[in-house]
């Protein structure tokens, strides 16, 4: 995983709440077994359907941040959610909430997901449509995003805001306590269920 | 102070914990499907590392399967999309290498993952259970700590049999009194999500309590527990009691002998303490309550069937109102509609949600002697082969094909658009799955969800109906 220090970069404004992953990436892209080349499904529907949709518009074409309304990523597991968005270049999302198991999966493959309250998202979004080429800087070492002249902090723990910082995987760092693995193994119920190949 | 049911879940499976850093939680059962585990694999091949449990992981084909197949099945031949044949070829070979099994298509075991293991009595109380695959909450409807994963947690579980998880807050649900004649668990969740909202459920493990639940069979609470993820929660659950063990008992993974006995001494803990606080309540009145439907594209959007389609100027939150205005035009929806005089097309009978024998018996108990409306079509489609199998021993395959309708083989089906049964651009369905979200069942398909109940009724006439219409 690549390290996330600080980042700055354009932004997109998604006026939407409720954004669920089969929004951000239909089924139909889910049957590859590769992990990179997801940018084709982004929002694909949307996409096609909508030619006003903010992604078709040319003045957002190279922002690598996404500001979206309450409730982005909610609905199905789909990791691929996450990969669409990497693939097609956004490092950042800002929303006032995220579905749980889109903001896990997101924190673990480097796509930093950012919680601002409504009001700094509503602001973010009037700022980005009325200059497009505002710089918009997310500083995770301070957890804050700027921009003209705003200042907001974001919160996030000290241990996902590190393992970030420093790109480690997540299973390197649990091998370090297999023994602890090893111990708990040893000590549970011996009805539990187990499968034979 | 005394405990959780889910504090007592989350503590017992704790391996290491340490200041300032997630739990490391022990996992006691990873299910795995083709759509979300390719890429994991592949993970632990290029780390040079093997899956360390895998004895305490089981696979299944289910997402892109077909269901208009006869047996005996020839190798995957029955898979046309490449894409796909390709998906479900890379987890037999996965499953091969790694030493993992897995119940393939035409398998009589085979399948919907949450369907498949508690049939099959691995899912059992106490335990911690994870798939790639947001509704695993259903498990916890045996009062086991159950939630769906990314692929990489897939990869960090196959590799480790743990996962590094801060521990989520807890809520209680209660709902007392007796369900009135026609209303289903179902009914019990599209109505709590309604009055939630999609993200009211969100950083929570959830607890399902009182008396509507004590009463509940294990389908009907695995309903609730299924889409406890559709209003944000972490996980769903209920305490085990002798429902559970009752529905456990003698199943194929189930103790046996003493250590049956252990077992069920040891389930019979798994309780709320009576002094144990949540971290949030919410209750509702299992007598107020009446059949439910969707009228838009998330499951918060829904509201009694004897209703109509709302109206967005009514909303009073700006984001609500424009979330309102967006699904009604994708669903083709004016405001003031009466909901039973919408039409549809396609009535989907199955999912995770439903697509168990008890929900299979439901739909049978009204279409029996009936015929499907003309022009509907009415697909059937088992959570697993077991419960097709169940349900031909009872006849009911018959009731669904005497009035017209699609009798399938088992698997996802039209739950999402990823095999060949899908809704066409603009077509209209009825189903007792779990999301309505756009395009979910089909690009540009709209979808009501229902109760196995009203799915049946809706077949008869056409419209959104209960069988209290009939
Ligand atoms: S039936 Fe639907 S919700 Fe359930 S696992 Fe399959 S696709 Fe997911």
């Amino acid at each position: 995983m690549d390290k996330f220090t600080v980042h700055t970069g354009t932004a997109v404004p998604l006026r939407r709440s409720n954004v669920d992953t089969d929004q951000i990436i239909p089924a139909v892209y889910l049957k590859r077994v590769t992990r990179t080349g997801f940018e084709d499904g982004l929002f694909s529907a949307w996409r096609a359907n909508e030619t006003d949709f903010v992604l078709n518009q040319p003045q957002y074409r190279q922002a690598t941040i996404l500001v979206a309304g309450p409730d982005f990523g909610t609905g199905s597991s789909r990791e691929h959610a996450v990969w669409a968005l990497l693939d097609y270049g956004f490092r950042v999302v800002i929303a006032p909430r995220f579905g749980d198991i889109f903001r896990g999966n997101s924190l673990k493959a480097g796509l930093l997901t950012v919680v601002l309250s409504e009001k700094a998202v509503q602001r973010l979004w009037d700022d980005v449509e009325e200059d497009p080429s505002t710089q918009v800087t997310v500083d995770l070492g301070e957890r804050t995003v700027r921009w003209s002249g705003e200042v907001h902090g974001f919160e996030l723990d000290d241990y996902t805001r590190w393992r970030l910082l420093e790109g480690l995987d997540d299973i390197g760092l649990t091998l370090r306590h297999t023994d602890a693995i090893a111990a708990y193994e040893a000590a549970r119920r011996p009805w539990l269920p187990a499968v034979s190949a | 102070m005394g405990r959780t049911l889910a504090e007592k879940l989350w503590d017992s499976h704790v391996v290491r914990s340490a200041a300032g850093e997630p739990d490391l939680l022990y996992i006691d059962l990873h299910l795995v499907h083709e759509v979300t585990s390719p890429q994991a694999f592949d993970g632990l091949r290029l780390a040079g590392r093997r899956v360390h449990r895998p004895d305490l992981t089981l696979a299944t084909e289910d997402h892109n399967t077909p269901t208009d197949y006869t047996l005996p099945l020839a190798g995957t031949s029955s898979i046309k999309d490449d894409v796909s044949r390709t998906q479900i070829e890379t987890l037999r070979k996965n499953c091969a290498d790694f030493g993992i099994r897995l119940y393939p298509m035409g398998n009589a075991e085979q399948g919907i993952v949450h369907v498949i293991g508690p049939q099959l009595g691995i899912t059992q109380p106490g335990m911690t259970i994870v798939c790639g695959d947001s509704h695993t909450s259903t498990h916890g409807a045996f009062g086991a700590l159950a939630f769906g994963i990314g692929t990489s947690q897939v990869e960090h579980v196959l590799a480790t049999q743990t996962l590094p998880l801060d521990r989520p807050k807890t809520m209680a649900v209660t709902v007392d009194g007796e369900l009135p004649h026609g209303v289903t668990p179902k009914d019990v969740v599209l109505a709590l999500i309604a009055k939630t909202g999609t993200g009211g459920g969100q950083g929570y493990m959830v607890e399902y309590r009182g008396s509507t639940f004590e009463r509940m069979s294990m389908e009907g609470r695995m309903t609730v527990c299924n889409m406890s993820i559709e209003w944000g929660a972490r996980a769903g659950m209920v305490a085990p009691d002798e429902t559970t063990f009752a529905y456990l008992r003698g199943r194929d993974f189930a103790p046996n002998g003493a250590d049956w006995d252990a077992a069920v001494e040891y389930w019979k803990s798994l309780r709320t303490d009576d002094d144990a606080e949540f971290d949030a309540e919410i209750t509702l009145d299992a007598s107020t309550l009446t059949p439910f439907v969707t009228w838009g594209t998330n499951p918060g959007q829904g509201a009694p069937l004897g209703s109509a389609v709302p109206d967005p100027s009514e909303f009073a939150d700006e984001s609500d109102r424009r979330a309102a205005e967006k699904a009604l035009l994708y669903m083709g929806l004016q405001p003031g509609t009466p909901l039973r005089e919408v039409a549809v097309d396609t009535v989907f009978l199955g999912s995770c949600t439903n697509g168990r024998i008890e929900d299979l018996r439901a739909a049978a108990s009204v279409l029996r002697g009936r015929k499907v409306a003309d022009g509907v079509r009415l697909m059937v489609v088992p959570g697993s082969m077991r419960v097709r199998k169940q349900a031909e021993e009872e006849g009911l395959d018959q009731v669904f094909l005497g009035a017209g309708g699609e009798w399938r083989q088992a698997g996802c089906s039209m739950c999402l658009g990823m095999n060949p049964d899908q809704l066409r651009p603009g077509e209209r369905s009825a189903s007792t799955s779990n999301r309505n979200f756009e395009g979910r069942q089909g690009k540009g398909g709209r979808t009501h969800l229902v109760s196995p109940l009203v799915a049946a009724a809706t077949a008869v006439t056409g419209r959104l109906s209960s069988p209290s219409d009939l």
